[in-house]
């Protein structure tokens, strides 16, 4: 108990610690002040306005086409540039005032039912880019400055040692998650309050977010324990960095280049961007559109589901494997 | 530093350095046939420790001497369960580690090689977590700081520290856990003069305590001054150990400098005194003359064959020339010696205790 006390406490005076996590704060506030500036609360007056506003595009829109169909009857009766008209005139016809719905002249309103959801994803995955660093830096910076070997000395269990300090590590993280979390919600409630919506909040979609915001708990825990288990592994925080650089790069561009030219079906299935997508959005619908492409008359393009669950069982084998290969190189390597 | 115990800072005597010798004590550390072999694609296979022995009795101040690159930090290590030995035995306090270390770790207080500490963490800030994780007092990171002398340095950053307050405050973490053993690889490293001599006192009133110190060292005339036994490690086996003066003696002895009024004599005079039983080595302007019991036996031995001393010295060996003719690191003018280049010795067991 009094080694976890100990991490937790180094933990939260870490410099890595604190400027990441402002770091990370600064980003979200940004991002809540941003959200909220740009939207407004649309009552009738903006109705109206918006109603005008759509009439007068729809006018000068009838207006333009009407003036274009007069200069094709011009130049077919001269004759004179009758090349760039087609031969019927009357195909040149005015929009249906219904082309212009008021709607699409309101201004930017925050609806929290309709939005909230992939507001709620990106703050996950600030959460566990934030996490993954600071898991990194919080072993591997103890590795690179002698810290690791020090405590080792003074606590001669290396298992225990670095599972402690990994607990250590998931209770801050959590606490920030959760608070944050919290945060979030609350903070996009009174935008929407204020600066847009909160209709049609039924108790499923308050389970639905809470179900996804647990989720972005989950996958922020999971960035901090790789970036934890990485830079075990290397002994080095840069390391651990550099290595989800490298997989990014790898598992995004290199697998997505190397699979299009062999023309393998649904790409995006083996590319880990599409399993963290799924992981905050349930469920992602890939579709094969290059399967129509030859294809005469009507072709239905064949899709495939990728849902919560796939990324979980991805999420946990990335675990288990950086994570059991950190604790078995911890109990096998010498500390030099 | 700057607070002095009671009798920190004060001369220790013969006397108590006598006491410590004269008692016959229980092994505090005891370590037969320890090996190491590290391999490496690059580098090949070195064999780090190729059957080290060493015994440190209770309450001793204990030099722990050899080149660099011969041993003494993997020993260290092993030691302390940073390394995994592939061979041999280790004892301290009569408990077997690494298996039983994490039971007796609690009365060893060590640093080993040079000090490394979180930068931006103040010396205050990274004992205080070093008790936490060890379940030790929060009172106690003052007091080591105070001895220490680092007191009033505290909360400053140790980015801010020179290498002498990092060794400092490297000793405070080893001694905050009042160790009954306390191994320290370079101690005096960076300090100044006067922390040398701090670090000296330090050292003594500890073992006076019954604190049992373990000290890696190459300031060999600091070992020889503080220190009442030795283990000398080259190429990763024991060469000699014992107490300091029987160390000192039983590998160089005393010799005499003998200089000629004549020094184109002294090829003469040296076959005379080596045909009279002596042992002598010849030098461009005098002979080093050994095994003879008085210094007139020399004058009279050359003056009957009408050869006339013009100095007559006795020559006291001491652990740095003990120590440069066991591990044969000896400078050599127009030689530059690799880090590697020491003794290696053919019997692991010469030099046992009580031989």
């Amino acid at each position: 108990m009094s080694l976890y006390k100990a991490e937790l406490r180094r933990l939260g005076k870490r410099r890595v610690t604190r400027l990441t996590t402002l770091l990370g704060l600064l980003v979200l506030l940004g991002i809540a002040v941003g959200t909220f500036f740009s939207n407004q609360k649309i009552g009738p007056e903006e109705i109206a306005a918006a109603a005008r506003e759509a009439e007068q595009a729809y006018q000068g829109t009838v207006d333009s086409i009407l003036e274009e169909r007069r200069r094709c009857e011009e130049a077919r009766r001269t004759g004179v540039d009758a090349e760039q008209y087609p031969q019927d005139c009357s195909a040149i016809a005015p929009p249906t005032r219904e082309s212009f719905p008021t709607e699409w002249y309101l201004p930017s309103t925050f609806e929290f039912r309709a939005e909230f959801e992939s507001v709620l994803a990106g703050w996950a995955l600030i959460l566990a880019l934030v996490a993954f660093v600071i898991g990194a830096s919080f072993v591997g910076a103890e590795w690179s400055s002698g810290g690791m070997s020090n405590l080792l000395v003074w606590r001669p269990q290396r298992i225990q040692v670095l599972l402690t300090k990994l607990g250590a590590l998931l209770t801050g993280l959590l606490g920030l998650t959760v608070l944050t979390g919290v945060a979030w919600f609350a903070a996009f409630w009174l935008i929407a309050t204020l600066r847009g919506s909160t209709a049609g909040m039924t108790s499923g979609a308050w389970q639905s977010f809470i179900l996804t915001g647990l989720r972005g708990v989950v996958l922020a825990l999971v960035a901090g324990v790789v970036g934890f288990a990485l830079a075990s592994l290397g002994r080095n925080t840069a390391l651990a960095l550099g290595a989800a650089v490298a997989a990014s790069i790898i598992g995004y561009v290199g697998v997505g280049v190397v699979l299009t030219i062999a023309e393998v079906q649904f790409v995006e299935a083996w590319q880990f961007t599409t399993y963290l997508d799924a992981w905050l959005q349930k469920k992602i619908t890939l579709v094969d559109w290059n399967y129509c492409a030859q294809a005469v008359g009507e072709c239905e393009p064949p899709e495939k589901d990728i849902v919560w669950q796939h990324s979980g069982v991805l999420l946990g084998a990335v675990v288990l494997i950086t994570l059991g290969a950190a604790l078995w190189f911890m109990r096998r390597r010498d500390v030099a | 530093m700057a607070h002095r115990s009671a009798g920190v800072g004060r001369t220790v005597t013969g006397g108590n350095r006598a006491s410590r010798l004269g008692a016959n004590l229980a092994p505090v550390l005891e370590i037969q046939g320890l090996e190491k072999t590290y391999r490496s694609r690059r580098r090949g296979v070195r064999r780090a420790l190729d059957g080290f022995d060493m015994v440190v009795e209770e309450g001793q101040i204990h030099g722990f001497l050899g080149p660099n690159g011969s041993g003494k930090t993997t020993t260290l290590r092993t030691l302390l369960g940073l390394i995994k030995a592939d061979g041999g035995r280790m004892m301290i306090f009569g408990e077997e580690v690494p298996a039983a270390l994490p039971r007796v770790i609690r009365r060893i207080g060590a640093i080993v090689e040079s000090p490394q500490f979180f930068p931006h963490f103040s010396a205050y800030d990274t004992l205080s977590l070093l008790a936490d994780a060890g379940g030790v007092p929060q009172r106690r990171v003052m007091e080591v700081l105070e001895l220490v002398g680092l007191a009033q340095r505290a909360r400053d950053r140790v980015k801010s520290y020179s290498l002498g307050m990092k060794q400092r405050l490297a000793v405070a973490s080893a001694l905050l856990k009042e160790p009954k053993l306390l191994i320290l690889d370079e101690p005096a490293n960076g300090l100044d003069p006067g922390g040398i001599r701090e670090m000296r006192n330090l050292l003594r009133d500890l073992a006076d305590s019954g604190m049992t110190v373990v000290l890696s060292s190459h300031i060999l005339a600091e070992v020889q001054l503080i220190c009442d036994s030795v283990t000398i490690i080259s190429k990763g086996r024991r060469v000699t150990a014992g107490p300091v003066a029987e160390v000192v003696a039983r590998h160089s002895g005393t010799g005499l400098r003998v200089r000629l009024e004549a020094a184109a004599d002294l090829p003469l005079a040296a076959d005379v005194l080596t045909q009279a039983g002596a042992k002598v080595t010849v030098h461009s302007d005098h002979l080093m003359v050994d095994s003879v019991e008085k210094p007139a036996w020399v004058t009279r031995t050359l003056a009957a064959r009408n050869l006339y001393v013009s100095e007559l010295t006795p020559v006291t060996a001491d652990l740095e020339s003990v120590f440069l003719e066991l591990t044969e690191t000896m400078p050599v003018p127009g030689q530059h010696r690799q880090v590697d280049q020491s003794v290696v010795v053919g019997d692991a067991t010469a030099g046992r205790w009580g031989e």
